[in-house]
């Protein structure tokens, strides 16, 4: 669609202003006119054209150029083309010089035209979509965007504000699933390092040397297949923020590595001997508990001090309950547009079914079941019907009750046979599972017929 | 009842006349006419020895039947637009007339020898191009579409003489009343 992109064509000759921005407008643009330059100004201050036409010779004291100049005060980006029929390298010098995005001689071969106009409009619809990128990208980890309406979580909202232009140590601790990683992005987005970048590593997902080479980058040679010097992620997180995710998990000798970078900001790449100073704000985060972990010897204390300067706990989902509806309507709405489903709402009763769950796997186990509840949703509200399967999932489910007409064998049938498919048949295994002697689980196998 | 008429300004290509008239019934779902014009030689311009399009519009408006659906009419003459080196036609976007010129769109015209398949061709996309201008319909961007933009023959000969479906369904959608 190019109508959403207006275009401003100022000509003292209304045959020339017209006859041009009719052209334009076969093209599928909005076009306005203007016959000096005091209302093509006048204009400009009503709306921001994408492109404007300005001829360069125009009576009334105010000629193209100075028109041009006037535009370009109100708006510093616009693309101005001016059009002459009296050329002369003077006054192209002098239009380009004054910031004319191009100058072209009337008459002027219509591909030629048509091309400029293609050539500014892709620029300005790419300028846009970054805009929107970005601004997507700003909005989705701002603190206003984190839901919750728990006394605990607000005050870690509010801290978030508070700590977000320091540069000091942040460590998050919780349960996976929690929204570690949106903790994080919030407190980088919120502050002075926003337009700077945010690189999240998770350190359980590499071995140790992978990950040192990962984090200080390498130099070429280092080690086999080290073809050429690679910057790690330190030095691209270099006046913005990197995010370790899953700190807990790094061996010894990287943690020794670590606090070397906490203390003087420098390190060297792998192989390398020149010393790298970077400007990083670190924020770590765990789902393991580091203070028991440097208890029981598993993580340096010296580490840890350097880490918990500020600490934030994220509660589990389960001591924040009041959140449950918050969220499920939240993703219930995001989702709608994200799977182009008709679902608007959640009903009370299944309300009361994500209520009663316990999601060991938090906010992001939440979100799974209403997208899965979203996608088999046959209307436009989510039903407890849409939610049926947490039941049958165990320990995401609500509270077991006993189901009615069952006996006590059929039920013990039931549990051998979950436990014998879940051990894939082993007997001994299954056995100390479900707390019984292997004899008497043959026994049981044998008299309820259960296939192995 | 409607009609589509099909002008003549002065001496036309009677076969190109004839093709364009039946095939632009068919596509715009109306019954043709034929319609003699004056020749365009009241919009001559001798300082660029070429002819403005836009006193030929005004014409055409003037001379318009009222029982017109649209009126498109053909010149032999080069058009111009004061700010371009020439147009292969114009028409009055979402109006009632439009005005197509064959003089550039003869292989001779470049040099090349004549070949009158093609011409035909040429003559009748571009009618089919500035009348879906007078239907509201703007450039398309389906490069095969009639309604493409053209500034060149060659981008002329890569469309086919037809619109594409979203085009042909804003034409179909198109208040016949207004005209």
């Amino acid at each position: 669609m190019k109508s959403h992109w207006q275009i401003l064509v100022v000509d003292d000759e209304e045959v020339m202003c017209e006859s041009l921005a009719a052209w334009l407008r076969e093209d599928g643009y909005g076009v306005d006119t203007a016959s000096s330059g005091r209302e093509a100004v006048e204009q400009a201050r009503q709306k921001d054209y994408a492109i404007y036409f300005v001829d360069l010779k125009m009576p009334g004291g105010m000629d193209g150029i100075e028109t041009m100049m006037q535009i370009r005060r109100l708006h510093t980006q616009a693309s101005i083309i001016i059009i002459t029929a009296y050329a002369t390298v003077d006054t192209a010098i002098a239009a380009m010089k004054e910031g004319a995005q191009e100058y072209i001689v009337k008459p002027c071969n219509p591909e030629e035209i048509s091309l400029l106009v293609d050539r500014i409009i892709k620029v300005k619809n790419l300028q846009r979509e970054n805009t929107i990128l970005r601004k997507k990208l700003s909005r989705q980890y701002c603190v206003q965007d984190v839901i919750s309406k728990n006394a605990r979580m607000h005050e870690i909202l509010d801290l978030t504000r508070e700590i977000s232009s320091l540069r000091s140590t942040v460590l998050i601790q919780g349960e996976s699933g929690t929204g570690k990683e949106l903790i994080a992005r919030a407190i980088h987005f919120s502050g002075d390092r926003a337009a700077k970048p945010f690189v999240a590593v998770s350190c359980a997902a590499l071995a140790e040397t992978l990950l040192e080479s990962e984090l200080f980058g390498h130099e070429k040679g280092a080690f086999t297949g080290a073809a050429q010097q690679k910057h790690g992620k330190f030095e691209m997180a270099d006046s913005g923020t990197i995010f370790l995710d899953e700190i807990g998990d790094i061996s010894p000798k990287l943690q020794v590595d670590l606090l070397r970078v906490l203390q003087d900001r420098t390190f060297y790449r792998v192989g390398g001997s020149e010393e790298v100073r970077v400007d990083v704000r670190v924020i770590a985060a765990s789902h393991v508990n580091l203070q028991q972990a440097v208890a029981e010897g598993k993580f340096r204390d010296d580490l840890f001090y350097r880490l918990n300067v500020i600490e934030i706990r994220i509660p589990p989902l389960r001591e924040r309950r009041e959140d449950i509806p918050l969220l499920a309507h939240h993703f219930v709405e995001r989702l709608a547009h994200e799977l182009g489903k008709v679902v608007t709402d959640i009903s009370e009763a299944a309300l009361r079914v994500l209520m009663d769950c316990d999601w060991p796997g938090n906010v992001r186990e939440l979100e799974n079941a209403v997208e899965r509840a979203m996608v088999t949703c046959r209307g436009t509200s989510l039903t407890e019907e849409d939610f049926s399967f947490l039941a049958q999932n165990g320990p995401a489910g609500k509270t077991w009750t006993a189901p009615p007409e069952m006996t006590l064998q059929e039920m013990e049938k039931i549990m051998i046979a979950a436990t014998l498919e879940r051990t894939n048949g082993n007997i001994k295994e299954s056995a100390a599972l479900l707390g019984i002697d292997r004899s008497t689980l043959y026994e049981k196998i044998k008299r309820y017929e259960i296939p192995r | 009842m409607k009609y589509l008429y099909v002008g003549a300004m002065g001496e036309i290509d009677g076969e190109a006349l004839g093709a364009i008239r039946d095939r632009m019934a068919l596509e715009f779902a109306a019954p043709p006419r034929a319609l003699d014009l004056p020749a365009a030689d009241f919009a001559y311009d001798a300082g660029r020895r070429q002819y403005a399009s836009i006193p030929v519009l005004e014409m055409l408006m003037r001379a318009c039947p009222e029982d017109a659906l649209k009126l498109v009419a053909l010149t032999e003459r080069d058009l111009f637009i004061p700010v371009l080196t020439f147009v292969f036609g114009q028409a009055q976007l979402g109006g009632r007339v439009a005005v197509v010129s064959l003089a550039r769109l003869r292989q001779e015209f470049y040099g090349l020898a004549a070949n009158r398949e093609i011409f035909l061709e040429r003559a009748l996309k571009e009618a089919l191009h500035e009348t879906g201008h007078t239907f509201g319909l703007v450039h398309c961007a389906e490069r095969s579409c009639a309604m493409s933009l053209a500034t060149n023959v060659r981008q002329i000969d890569l469309k086919q003489a037809a619109f594409c479906a979203p085009c042909t369904a804003r034409v179909r959608r198109y208040p016949r009343e207004q005209s």
